[in-house]
This record gives C-alpha cells, structure tokens and sequence, in this order.
C-alpha cells in the first residue's frame, strides 16, 4: 500500500480532535493508534471515507483512554466547559502542527521525532528505524517532547525558522530505513509551502529538491562517494532540477534574502553547469559572500574558500582558508585538496591522511583515505613510468 | 543527534584513581548495588529516549584469525593479562558532545566496593555518521 494519502491525513485528524476539546498529547496518542490500525486493516479493507474512518477511530480511542483515566463525566463537562474555537480548516490545524511540533523549546533531535510522528504521520517504530534506535527510546523521545509543549497553546502564533531548520535535519541527516526520510522532508516542505508564502520556506524545498536531483549521482553502487566535479551529470533528475529552479525563481523574485534561497541559488548555479568545467564559480563565490553575511557561519566561509580556489586558484583558496577556524570539520580535507591543486603532493597525501581520522561520517572517511593513498602511490606510478622510459 | 559508545575497560586506559580488587572480590550487597546503578543508568536513559543499546562481554575471549585457503581458521588465547580488555559498551544517542561527557561522567559514579563511586575511566568514541545530502 502506498501509505502517503493516508500520512497526509494524519495533522488535519489530529486537528479535528483537539477542536473537539482534546488535549494535543493524548489526541496525537489516539491518531497514532488509528494509524497503526489503518496501516493494518485498509490494504485489504480500504475505507470509503478514509478521513471519516480515522476521525472516528481515533476519537473512540481517544474516549476510550480518557474514559480510562478519569471519570467520563468529569471529562466531558471539562470539554463542554472549554470555549469552542473558531471555525478552522484543516490548512490551519496542520500550520499550527508544524509550528507546535518544531517550538523553540524543543531541542532538534526531539522535533525532528515529533514533527515526523505527527506532522508526517510516520508510526513510532518507522522513526525508530529511521535514526535507528530502539522502537521504546523513540516512544520516549515523543513522549517527553509532547511533555516539553504541552504548555503552549495549539494556536499560538508559530517561528516558521524552526520549522525549516528541522525539515533541513530531515532532510539532511537521513538513514535510509524503510520511510525514505529525504522524500519525506520534501514531501513536508513542499506542503508548508502551499500553506505559508514564505520565501525562506520556497527556499528550502528548491534547495531540497536541487540537491535530491542528484542523489544518483553522488553515490557509486558501492556505497563510495562521488564529489561533485567527477559526478556523471547525465544522472541528475533534470526534472527535479527545473522544478526547483522555478520555485527559487519565484522566491527571489520577492527580493527577501535569506539562508535557503542562498544555499539554494548555489545549488542551481551547479546544476546549471553541463560539466564541471563549466561552473560558474565567480558568481557562486558572491553567493557565499551573501551568505557568510546572513549567517556568521564558519562552514560558508569554508565552502567559500573552495569556490575561491576554483574561481581564482589554489593560492587565493589557501588565503581564503586561512579565515576559517582550525577546528572546523572537513577544513583539513579542503586544504589538503587545494594543496594538491597546487602540486605540493607529499604535503596534500598528509592532510589528506589527517581529514581521514577526523572525517565524521564513514562515506567521507573512505573518500579521503582513497585520495591520500593516491597521492601515496604517485612516487611509485612515477617511478614505474621512468623505468618504463629508459 | 549524535551516536557514542560508552567503552568500559577491565583493564587498559588511563592509570586509575583508586584501585579496586575486581567485582568477585567486593561483598555480594556492593556487587548488587554496582550491576544495579548500571541497570538504573540504562533505563534512565531509556526515559529520556537516549539510550540505544547495553551489553556485557565475557572477559575471556579468543583471537581468531583466516589461515588460507581450504584450512581452518587458526584460534589463539585466552590471554590471562592482555594489556587491555573491554567489559562492556554502552550507546546513547545524544544531542551534543557535551550531554555524552555529562552521561558518561554520570556511569563512572558507578558505586565501588566501599559503595562510594569508582571513578572509573570510560572511553567515549564517536560513531561515524552517514553522509549528508548537502555538501556545498
């Protein structure tokens, strides 16, 4: 069974049930539950009305475990009790679920498990797959994090930044468990957007989708990584690559800048490019300064100085670098490439053998371990060609 | 979130702060009270949707190793006094470094045979991660 249609439901029937009196906590508890029995019940018994079958199943739950709690009574005056909010769609329950989901006072790792459980209507054991942790610490997570908001008002207005800066740790920091987490990040964001005319949030899903173009490309069957001057380029979605082109089109037409539409704008000029050599790294080299002036962030002046050593050359890239604090991640890696570039071999395998230690991910580790053993093996590759030559 | 593992070594690491006998040697209620405060450590971190998995290791183990092809593996050890052996490990999944130095500083309290803390030397490692989708 395809189950987006039915994820796609989930905020709008958690919405109906909190306008009907119940707490968010316990209404998002009883959705789960109806969700779980849908993903059951609906591939061979598929409901005439799957919206109506959710709502009437999650509030019979819902009733049946506040029955269970208190006095039914009691709980039914306190509903009466409670002023009826105002006419509501289901666009506005579910803004407010993204917002509540992401508020600041939670911490990143606990909105990502919420907003993918409630917003993306995912089960608590496809999140637990998904970061891979045990299905009980997932649930726990979700449960102290409803605990976190369980204070704040279900239409308080919402901070749509970090709502995007979770969709970006979606997105970014996916396993590839059962749920697709990147198409699950684009999926959220792409319904943001129809809800909210923000440019940042049009930003963020061109840059998602600029970057999942070329998911094919970035990876060898084996799992090794492929940077991106030596990706095959006919392997890019170009599908994918037009439509958020558009979409960024759109956002910077507002002449609001911000992060998104920036990092996105880097992403297009990439894309644009039918080879590497093509590149237009100038051009990408201003759209860092925009950035670094945006966000005060050490790994835009790192990528900066990347752009630089391809817009100008090696020497005006190790100036660049030498901006960039020592300890930021993969600085090594870059000034070993850009010592490389200019021709210090024996200097580039070394750091290339210090990034290797230091690389925080296992795909990145075998890259530069390969890219130092290269650089090793040029001594003897030289040595062989000479003796050939005699 | 950020994967560690929490290495706990019999023997190996720094020098230690106070020397202890090993666990056989403590009285049987100390005993209890350390394997319980590792038990309670876990399931507090279950609770805070941190913890991700625990296990014990026996301490003897063997080396074992490919000795060519159509032939056997070759097996060597146990070894009574290599210089380092693992006990056991723990990994939690964590928001910041930091929170993993504050929680493995918490499972070296660990209570001794005196039922004071052990103040036992954890090894803290990183897991590599996968690699992100963006790059530039």
């Amino acid at each position: 069974m395809n189950e987006t249609p039915l994820r796609e439901l989930i905020p709008a029937v958690t919405g109906v049930l909190v306008r009907r009196g119940a707490d968010f906590a316990t209404a998002e508890d009883a959705v789960q539950e109806a969700l779980i029995r849908a993903l059951a019940s609906w591939p061979t018994d598929p409901p005439a009305d799957p919206k109506g079958w959710l709502i009437t199943v999650a509030w019979r739950r819902f009733l049946d475990v506040t029955r269970a709690e208190s006095a039914r009574q009691a709980r039914e005056a306190r509903v009466e009790a409670e002023p009826q909010p105002g006419p509501a769609t289901d666009t506005d329950d579910t803004l407010q679920l993204y917002f509540l989901c992401a508020h600041p006072s939670l911490t990143p790792g606990s909105a990502v498990a919420l907003t993918l459980r409630a917003v993306g209507g995912l089960t608590t054991r496809q999140i637990a797959d998904a970061y891979m942790v045990p299905e009980a610490t997932m649930a726990q997570r979700i449960s102290r994090a409803k605990r976190t908001v369980s204070g704040v008002r279900f239409d308080e207005p919402g901070n749509l930044a970090t709502v995007l800066r979770v969709l970006y740790l979606v997105f970014n920091e996916g396993y590839s468990g059962e749920v697709d987490l990147a198409e699950e990040a684009i999926r959220l964001t792409r319904q943001l957007t129809s809800m909210t005319d923000g440019e940042e949030a049009a930003g963020l899903h061109a840059l998602m989708l600029l970057h999942h173009a070329r998911r094919a490309a970035r990876m060898t069957p084996e799992g090794a990584l492929v940077p991106l001057a030596e990706q095959d380029r006919t392997r890019w979605d170009s599908e994918l690559i037009a439509e958020g082109v558009a979409i960024l089109q759109i956002a910077l037409a507002h002449d609001r800048l911000g992060e998104y539409q920036a990092q996105a704008a880097i992403a297009a000029l990439h894309a644009d490019a039918q080879t590497a050599e093509e590149t237009d790294w100038a051009q990408i080299v201003e759209w860092y300064d925009e950035l670094d002036r945006l966000t005060d962030n050490p790994v835009v002046r790192l990528n900066r100085a990347v752009a630089v050593g391809e817009a100008v050359g090696p020497h005006a890239g190790l100036a660049a670098l030498e901006q960039v604090d020592a300890a930021v991640p993969r600085r090594t890696a870059v000034e070993a490439y850009l010592r490389e570039r200019t021709g210090d071999l024996a200097l580039a395998a070394r750091l290339y053998s210090d990034a290797a230690r230091t690389a925080s991910n296992l795909a990145e580790r075998d890259h530069l371990t390969r890219q130092a053993a290269r650089l090793h093996d040029v001594p003897r590759v030289l040595r062989e060609k000479e003796l050939r030559h005699r | 979130m950020a994967k560690y593992l929490l290495l706990k070594h019999y023997r190996g690491g720094p020098t230690p702060v106070v020397e202890f006998e090993p666990l056989d040697r403590w009285a049987p209620d100390k005993v209890d009270a350390h394997i319980q405060y590792m038990h309670d450590f876990a399931a507090k971190l279950e609770g805070t949707g941190e913890f991700v998995d625990g296990q014990a290791l026996s301490p003897e183990g063997t080396f074992v190793r490919y000795d060519g092809e159509d032939r056997p593996p070759v097996t060597d050890g146990p070894f009574a006094e290599t210089k380092d052996v693992i006990a056991g490990w723990m990994v939690i999944d964590v928001e910041t470094y930091e929170r993993a130095v504050e929680l493995a500083g918490e499972l070296s309290a660990a209570p001794g045979p005196d039922g004071k803390p052990i103040y036992e030397w954890l090894e803290l490692r990183p897991f590599l991660t996968e690699a992100p989708a963006v790059t530039e």
